[in-house]
């Protein structure tokens, strides 16, 4: 097992590898050169010089690539041309509300979408089957942001029973040790500040996870749809096992296999939806954060939150083969 | 085995003649499964709305065509069907303009991005070995990177704006078909009738393009499909966060829907509008692509 | 007294926009204790839905069982799910076919095992694992303890359906299906597999109903035939009188196709003609008439009834019965 991790990990080596050399790239592609693009028009001289220092402009490309990765691996990601903060501290800022909205889009996307697909599995061709089928084609097609105004619109401005933007009410007297606000409500025993903050997640963890959600349901049914003809199924019941033992034992660890590497999948898109639904709810999180460097053409930002966002999705992945790996005992010698 | 006669058993086993009936099967379960047809009705009434768009549409799309005020969009009515949106325009009209947008962009970024793909898969495919690494090493280091965000770099680069928009798209579904490509040729490589054929010495490529990659397409049809879908909603999203075209007079549905944001509580049809044509143009691909791939897999023949 | 009583069973596969299938058609046979029973037949005529039928593992959307299978008296087909998971893999246990696809890829063989002890016997996990080393090691599995711990893929061919045989074996059942034991296995260990079957219902005096394609499986191990053909009984008797005297040609085909070494060399095989596809429905005539060498006018007008005692055939004009010295 543990050569199997070490294995995954040295293949991680290469691709963000590769990604530093595209992003680096990137910025030399920008329209204007990385100066300009990094810093705007209005450009102060010790900003240049920030930049410079940052690229050592006036090198060869390879030893300016090398300056960058080497500042990289010292957490220095340039500065935000919109706000002046250094790059790492606006994503350590940031980056909390995020994962607690994903988390929550995908808590919901997981908790509601397995034993939705599992059921309608197991009553295939039932009328929940075909509704599930139905409401997932639609799921995967509605755009977040989109579905982000309806539910804002709806919960939020016409039935008035949910905020309809930020992370927290700010008329609350709140602190907020950890930057997860919900949790903040807990540790600091401020149980107003914790049901506040989880309503702030309710509307946009849903538009978030709504698309997650139909994918969820389409693979668990899938998956399930193919374990329960599986002859070992057949070999479970045979043995007179309990239903319960049947279904956690046999069906669902098989089945959990797909499903669990789509999951992993799904953190890029909730990284990406983020972007839009927090745009939506004006909910201060990393999303919100690209989307204003969008407008504001801020592309140290962009270069970095991009860069993270990635290495970001890379780990997860890399935690779903190990997660794979212990579930599943013949990819462990393959 | 003659020479002759293994060409009868590939003929049989990848062309015409199994095609043939493939594609015959196909066509038969498509045309029984009802969420195909409505995929079908749905992608024609989208095709139809966006060639005839100038004919059908009743107002011009670009110009006030009646008085509205922040706080009075008038809603629909018997002359306006949609009602005018915050610039006074027909709000009907730009819906049926907008089609013809998200189909340009659509089938545009399409087309670059699965020729991309093809052309990269295919390198990987045939020649396997180190081109295969580098590509599959590359396609994996693209895909590292959520496709939303990887759009959002290549606009950004890429100046915003309409083209910016289509080639970012593009460019996000380069290594999908890519992967998908590749994956399809290898299973093929391996499959009884390539080694026949190899077995008998047919060259490589031959082999290559006259058997591999036309078995291997079907997928990449079925993929395209739903991809069409994706490229349209995610041509919103860059519109929405103000990645597409500067130009206020172009309808484009998730440009509209943005721009409608100010609006939701005095008039939140104007949001409605453009929400649901993105959904139904979105959904009928997606509903014709997954029965395609329902119909075209060998795992529902019976 | 008999441990198993099917009568009359019928199985009907039922599909919106198909035709019904009915694949098993007034089947009726019975087991005794200690006794082996095969069935017999060409993939497809009903034998495997007959052991499923008995075991209550056929799906219960879109299929329709009818008839009667008592177990030690008690009706199968009208038993309540939870009364039907006691008895099975207690009192009855079924083998599979396919030893690969039949065990759980990600869970190891131990578990498998020891599941039935702890459900049906109540065991504790550690007391579980001590026997089911032990029945692991009955079933000739070397260093049952090692084997506990892996998992499928792990093990041979042989090794797996040794392992599925203990976990059927592990609450001493009454009734032992083995259904085509020995059919995705090695000819050497295929004979291992019977003998070991063999021992082992000797030993505990388990019933045991064989079922397979394989005339030479059945030589060695059953005390009655029944040959099977699209869905009905088309033959029974003792294996002594059935190899001896074959009567039905659909039997004698089976026989005539089987290489023998007590043939002269040079003797051709007899393979039957056409496939089982070519098969009547029952009710237009004898399903067996298009493939049958000694067919006369009578069979495509009406289906023979299954008649005679001991010996009973379902045939029009069956062979001549040889005298069989006893």
């Amino acid at each position: 097992m543990l050569r199997f991790v070490v294995r995954r990990l040295a293949l991680l080596v290469p691709i963000l590898l590769g990604l530093s050399i595209l992003l680096f790239l990137w910025v030399r592609a920008l329209p204007g050169g990385p100066a300009e693009a990094l810093l705007g028009e209005r450009a102060t001289p010790e900003a240049v010089e920030r930049v410079r220092r940052l690229y050592g402009l006036d090198r060869p490309w390879y030893e300016q690539y090398f300056t960058w990765v080497g500042n990289l691996l010292r957490g220095d990601l340039g500065v935000s041309t919109r706000t002046q903060h250094p790059v790492l501290e606006e994503l350590l800022r940031t980056f909390p509300a995020t994962m607690e909205l994903a988390l929550t889009a995908m808590i919901f996307a997981v908790g509601v979408g397995i034993p939705l697909g599992y059921f309608a599995a197991r009553r295939h061709g039932s009328w929940l089957d075909h509704l599930s089928v139905a409401g997932s084609l639609f799921g995967i097609t509605i755009p977040v942001f989109f579905l982000g105004y309806m539910l804002k619109f709806v919960f939020a401005e016409k039935l008035g029973i949910l905020p309809t933007d930020g992370r927290q009410d700010p008329l609350l007297d709140v602190v907020h040790p950890t930057g997860f606000y919900v949790l903040d409500g807990l540790v600091s025993g401020n149980l107003e500040a914790f049901a506040d903050a989880f309503q702030h997640l309710i509307l946009p963890g849903i538009a978030l996870g709504t698309i997650p959600l139909a994918i969820v349901v389409r693979i668990t049914r899938a998956s399930v749809l193919d374990v329960l003809h599986e002859d070992y199924v057949r070999t479970a019941e045979a043995k007179g096992l309990k239903p319960a033992t049947i279904r956690g034992r046999h069906v669902l660890r098989n089945a959990m296999l797909p499903i669990i590497t789509i999951i992993g999948l799904q953190v890029g898109l909730l990284l990406g939806g983020a972007v839009l639904t927090e745009t939506v709810f004006a909910f201060p999180g990393f999303g919100k954060f690209i989307a204003d460097s969008i407008m504001a053409r801020d592309y140290a930002v962009l270069q970095g939150f991009i860069l993270f966002t990635a290495v970001v999705f890379v780990l997860v992945n890399l935690l779903v083969d190990i997660a794979y790996g212990l579930i599943d005992p013949r990819v462990r010698v393959a | 085995m003659s020479l002759s006669q293994a060409e009868v058993v590939l003929a049989g086993d990848s062309g015409d003649g199994a095609g043939g009936s493939l594609g015959r099967d196909a066509w038969r379960r498509l045309r029984r499964n009802p969420v195909a047809i409505a995929g079908a009705i749905l992608v024609f009434l989208f095709v139809a709305v966006a060639l005839l768009a100038p004919w059908l549409a009743p107002f011009p799309p670009d110009k006030p065509v009646g008085q509205v005020t922040p706080t009075s969009i008038p809603g629909p009515s018997a002359e306006h069907w949609f009602g005018l949106d915050d610039l006074g325009r027909d709000e009907f009209t730009r819906i049926l303009w907008g089609a013809r947008w998200s189909l340009v962009i659509g089938v545009v970024s399409l087309l670059l991005g699965m020729t991309g793909g093809l052309l990269l898969g295919l390198l990987a495919g045939a020649f396997g070995g180190v081109v295969d690494t580098v590509v599959m090493r590359f396609v994996d280091m693209v895909l590292a990177i959520p496709g939303l965000l990887f759009a959002i770099g290549v606009a950004a680069m890429l100046g915003s704006g309409l083209e910016a928009v289509m080639i970012a798209i593009a460019v996000v579904n380069v290594p999908i078909f890519a992967r998908l490509l590749r994956g399809q040729m290898l299973a093929q490589r391996q499959s009884d009738y390539v080694l026949a054929a190899t077995s008998v010495g047919v060259r490589r490529r031959r082999i290559v393009l006259g058997h591999i990659l036309p078995n291997s397409l079907t997928p990449v049809i079925v993929q395209g499909t739903l991809t069409l879908a994706t490229a349209i909603v995610d041509a919103a999203g860059l519109a929405f966060l103000g990645l597409s075209s500067n130009d206020p007079s172009i309808p484009e549905w998730g440009r509209m829907l943005a721009d409608t944001q100010r609006y939701l509580s005095s008039a939140p049809l104007l949001a409605v509008f453009p929400g649901l044509a993105i959904i139904f143009a979105a959904l009928g691909f997606t509903l014709l692509g997954e029965s395609l791939r329902e119909a075209l897999d060998p795992k529902y023949r019976r | 007294m008999s441990l198993l009583k099917v009568e009359e069973l019928s199985v009907v596969f039922r599909q919106r926009g198909r035709e019904d299938v009915r694949a098993v058609d007034g089947v009726s046979f019975s087991v005794a204790p200690g006794e082996t029973v095969g069935l017999v037949g060409e993939s497809g005529c009903g034998k495997s839905v007959t052991s499923l039928a008995v075991m209550g593992l056929l799906p219960r959307r879109g299929v329709l069982v009818e008839g009667s299978i008592a177990f030690d008296g008690t009706e199968l087909l009208t038993l309540p799910a939870d009364k039907l998971r006691t008895l099975r893999g207690r009192d009855m246990a079924i083998v599979f076919q396919d030893p690969m696809s039949s065990l759980n890829p990600v869970v190891p063989i131990g578990v498998q095992v020891t599941e039935v002890l702890v459900r049906h016997r109540g065991l504790s996990s550690g007391e579980a694992r001590a026997e089911a080393a032990e029945l692991l090691r009955r079933v000739g599995i070397p260093d049952p303890a090692r084997r506990l711990r892996e998992y499928p893929h792990q093990l041979s061919g042989g090794m797996r359906q040794r392992a599925l045989i203990a976990a059927a074996l592990a609450c001493s059942p009454r009734l032992l299906i083995a259904d085509e034991p020995t059919t995705a296995l090695d000819v050497t260990i295929q004979a291992q597999i019977l003998e070991l079957l063999k021992g082992l219902v000797a030993d505990t005096g388990t019933a045991l109903v064989l079922i397979t394609h394989d005339l030479g499986v059945v030589a060695g191990m059953c005390d009655t035939v029944h040959v099977m053909y699209s869905g009905r009984i088309v033959e029974r008797a003792s294996r002594h009188e059935l190899f001896a005297s074959p009567r039905h040609p659909y039997t004698a085909g089976l026989l005539a196709s089987v290489p023998r070494l007590d043939r002269p060399r040079g003797e051709r095989l007899e393979p039957i003609q056409g496939s089982p596809r070519d098969t009547l429905p029952w009710s237009r005539g004898c399903a067996f008439a298009p493939r049958c060498r000694n067919r006369v006018d009578e069979c495509a007008r009406a289906a023979p009834e299954l008649h005679g005692g001991s010996h009973s055939l379902r045939c029009f004009n069956p062979i001549e019965a040889k005298a069989v010295n006893r």
